[in-house]
């Protein structure tokens, strides 16, 4: 699945990042791939908010969508 | 070319004097412990190439640099770049860190101890962080890092004033065993540690000044960093109780749609009564009317009468209707000055309380639609502020594209806050009918625009990835201090350019140009807008600030709907002189000129479109008129935005999805 049909209240674990800068962007917040992160907030057709402990990072929809995720 | 030492920013270095570089993730403390260090001797440097100040200072014999607020030291935007060119310069760096977001804020300090300077790292905010159950062991921290360890709390000033000597502590610390042999083998060619780091961590432009290849192992370093970061993070801090407080209830409400959008109306209703209502009306009634009207107008005309006659044309000049003495100085003085300070007040509220990337987060989905991640609702609504200033802050956009739609967008749709004021106070008057004809017909025109621009510009835009840093209560005294140097540097840069417009409008009366310009573009203005001939000085006045325009016309006795035609068009045609110069230096001569023509068009066909349409639909009266008109312009905006998205659906490949 992808982080975009995460539901709010899940825990997902970050499988695949697509692109190099995001991906380093995300290592950087602590939301590389591998990591755990507990979805917070689905915007209808929005942003995905995921919190890492006390981080908290917003991803835009479409972006959300290439990323692969499983339910952890 | 061996020891390339050069920050690109001239600052006077005594000799034997040391760089300090005060370095630290976004909302970190770093400017309270700047300002507390430096105390009043700041010096302001425009960084080359850029319009970012970098703000310097003395500690003792030493100079103490500030650096902007980053997540790490790489290329992603300028204000990396800006700060990885001052980091790798220092001497000795001081890292302040947020001690409740040590695991976002230690990537950072591991990075900056990676290069090999001496680093002395400040653990901020503790008493946030025990508000939050977390106790860290600084001991422990200390020796992880291999780097001394200051526990703060900046804005109580607890901790600081050891600060002012502990620099001398500051040392090299611990670099992972593997990525040290690498670095000391790259930096016997490079002559720099730090250097070396960047080139393997693949960063274009250090690898470039050296003539390599960047490296390809920027990934596998960062994942490696980010291990040691979680393992550090795991050992020293300890959580006790997790209370959610009403910081992170009042977070979540920010960002849900259906609780986010109440809250920003309301936000933006409570800005609107108090610069809109009350500065504009009450405060500004007593210092335009009262003291300069009333007081010092009156004094500079006897004074400057004791001279040369106040009908000779120097007189006219200097005190006429235009006067540089006189309208010039109530205008900025009496009538902007009060509404810009109380613009800047909310603006550095929202940047201090962590409003700003909620909102940011909220409106992502609508902004998606024109082309911008929500990140651009950051210098949209700093364009609020000062159009001029925030067409800079694009910068902070991930692409080309997102720029350009952005500036333009602001630079045709976004009123200052100097005009914002002047037109709340005109618009307030007439009720609430002739304001959504004003807002809406804006907007409509935002959204017509974004749309057609998101279908016509080629490229890709990015996509949000922001940190929402916790939520907190804005400090008195740094919001203060916002608003006091955004005041200032208003001033500094209005009263001039105000001042050469006086004088361009004093001359044009006294040659008669004004009169020959009145009736040159009556065509236009009576014609196709419908109002008397005397607006003409008001759009011509607001070529040299949009401001400046609009409140040349509270002298002058127009009905409501002239008064609307008449705000529409001078909003959305050009912004002021210094905005379209900063349009022209970030975007270049031929986009910029595109630009500016382009919204001279869209101002006038707009405005005359409003003129027209309430000429017909209304006639005599304006209550049938406004519905009819507002309703016509949702009808264009539904029908472009229809037209744009089976454009976008035709086209294979296109962002939606």
């Amino acid at each position: 699945m992808t982080l975009g049909n995460a539901k709010r209240g899940q825990h997902v674990k970050i499988i695949h990042i697509p692109d190099e800068n995001i991906r380093s962007q995300a290592i950087r917040f602590g939301i590389g791939e591998g990591a755990v992160v507990f979805c917070e907030e689905v915007l209808p057709a929005g942003p995905i908010v995921l919190r890492k402990n006390r981080q908290e990072i917003a991803i835009g929809r479409e972006l959300a969508n290439r990323i692969t995720v499983t339910l952890n | 070319m061996a020891h390339c030492h050069d920050t690109g920013i001239k600052i006077n270095m005594p000799e034997n004097a040391r760089r300090i570089v005060l370095a630290g993730n976004p909302n970190a403390g770093k400017s309270v412990v700047f300002n507390y260090l430096t105390g009043l001797y700041v010096d302001v440097s425009n960084y080359p190439g850029t319009t970012l100040e970098i703000s310097y200072g003395r500690l003792s014999n030493n100079v103490i640099i500030d650096t902007p607020g980053i997540y790490g030291i790489s290329s992603f935007n300028d204000e990396e770049r800006i700060a990885r060119d001052i980091i790798l310069s220092a001497d000795i760096v001081i890292n302040v860190v947020n001690a409740a977001h040590l695991e976002r804020d230690l990537f950072l300090t591991r990075q900056i101890i990676d290069t090999g300077v001496s680093v002395l790292v400040v653990l901020n905010m503790i008493d946030e962080a025990q508000k939050q159950g977390l106790k860290i062991d600084t001991d422990l921290l200390t020796d992880l890092l291999g780097v001394p360890v200051i526990p703060t709390i900046a804005t109580k000033k607890q901790g600081l004033a050891q600060l002012k000597t502990a620099h001398i502590l500051a040392q090299k610390g611990h670099v992972d065993g593997e990525l040290q042999q690498k670095l000391t083998h790259l930096a016997d060619r490079l002559g720099s540690q730090g250097e070396a780091l960047l080139v393997l961590e693949g960063d274009e432009v250090i690898a470039s000044r050296h003539g390599l290849e960047p490296g390809d192992e920027r990934e596998q370093i960062y994942l490696k960093r980010r291990e040691q970061v979680n393992n550090i993070v795991g050992h020293v801090v300890s959580e006790s109780s997790r209370g959610a407080g009403i910081g992170v209830t009042l977070g979540c409400w920010m960002i849900k749609p259906i609780t986010g959008i109440p809250l920003l109306i309301i936000t933006m209703w409570a800005m609107f009564q108090s610069i809109g209502v009350f500065i504009a009306g009450t405060v500004v009634g007593i210092t335009e009317e009262t003291i300069l009207i009333g007081f010092y107008e009156p004094a500079v005309r006897s004074f400057i009468e004791q001279f040369i006659s106040l009908d000779s044309n120097l007189g006219f000049i200097l005190t006429g209707e235009f006067g540089v003495l006189t309208m010039t100085v109530t205008y900025v003085l009496g009538l902007l000055m009060p509404l810009v300070v109380g613009f800047y007040f909310f603006l550095a509220m929202f940047e201090d309380s962590g409003y700003l990337p909620r909102i940011a987060t909220l409106v992502d989905r609508v902004l998606t639609g024109i082309g911008l991640n929500g990140r651009a609702v950051i210098p949209l609504i700093l364009g609020f502020g000062c159009v001029t200033m925030a067409s800079i802050t694009t910068r902070l956009l991930g692409s080309d594209r997102e720029r350009r739609i952005t500036i333009f967008l602001m630079g045709l749709t976004i009123p200052c806050s100097a005009q914002l004021g002047v037109i709340a106070g005109l618009l307030a008057g007439f009720g609430p009918g002739y304001i959504a004809l004003y807002a809406l017909v804006i907007l409509a025109v935002l959204v017509i625009t974004g749309t057609l621009l998101n279908t016509l510009v080629p490229g890709k835009s990015t996509e949000l990835l922001i940190d929402l840093p916790p939520l907190r209560l804005p400090r008195v005294d740094n919001v203060l201090r916002k608003t006091g140097t955004k005041s200032y540097h208003f001033l500094k840069e209005a009263t001039p350019l105000f001042a050469l417009g006086a004088l361009i409008i004093s001359t044009l009366q006294i040659t008669g140009g004004l009169a020959a310009l009145q009736k040159m573009l009556a065509p236009l203005t009576v014609g196709w807008l419908r109002l008397p001939p005397e607006t003409a000085t008001a759009f011509i006045m607001g070529i040299v600030r949009r401001d400046f325009g609009a409140a040349g016309l509270t002298d002058m006795a127009l009905t409501p709907m002239a008064t609307v035609i008449v705000l529409i068009t001078i909003t959305l045609f050009v912004p002021c002189i210094a905005s379209i110069l900063i349009i022209f230096k970030e975007r270049g001569y031929r986009e910029g000129a595109i630009m500016w023509a382009g919204t001279w068009v869209v101002a006038f066909t707009v405005g005359g479109l409003v003129a027209q349409m309430s000429a017909i639909f209304g006639g005599s009266s304006n209550t049938l008129g406004i519905p009819l008109v507002i309703a016509v312009f949702i009808a264009i905006t539904i029908s472009v935005l229809l037209t744009c998205r089976l454009l976008q659906r035709s086209k294979p490949g296109s962002g939606l999805s």
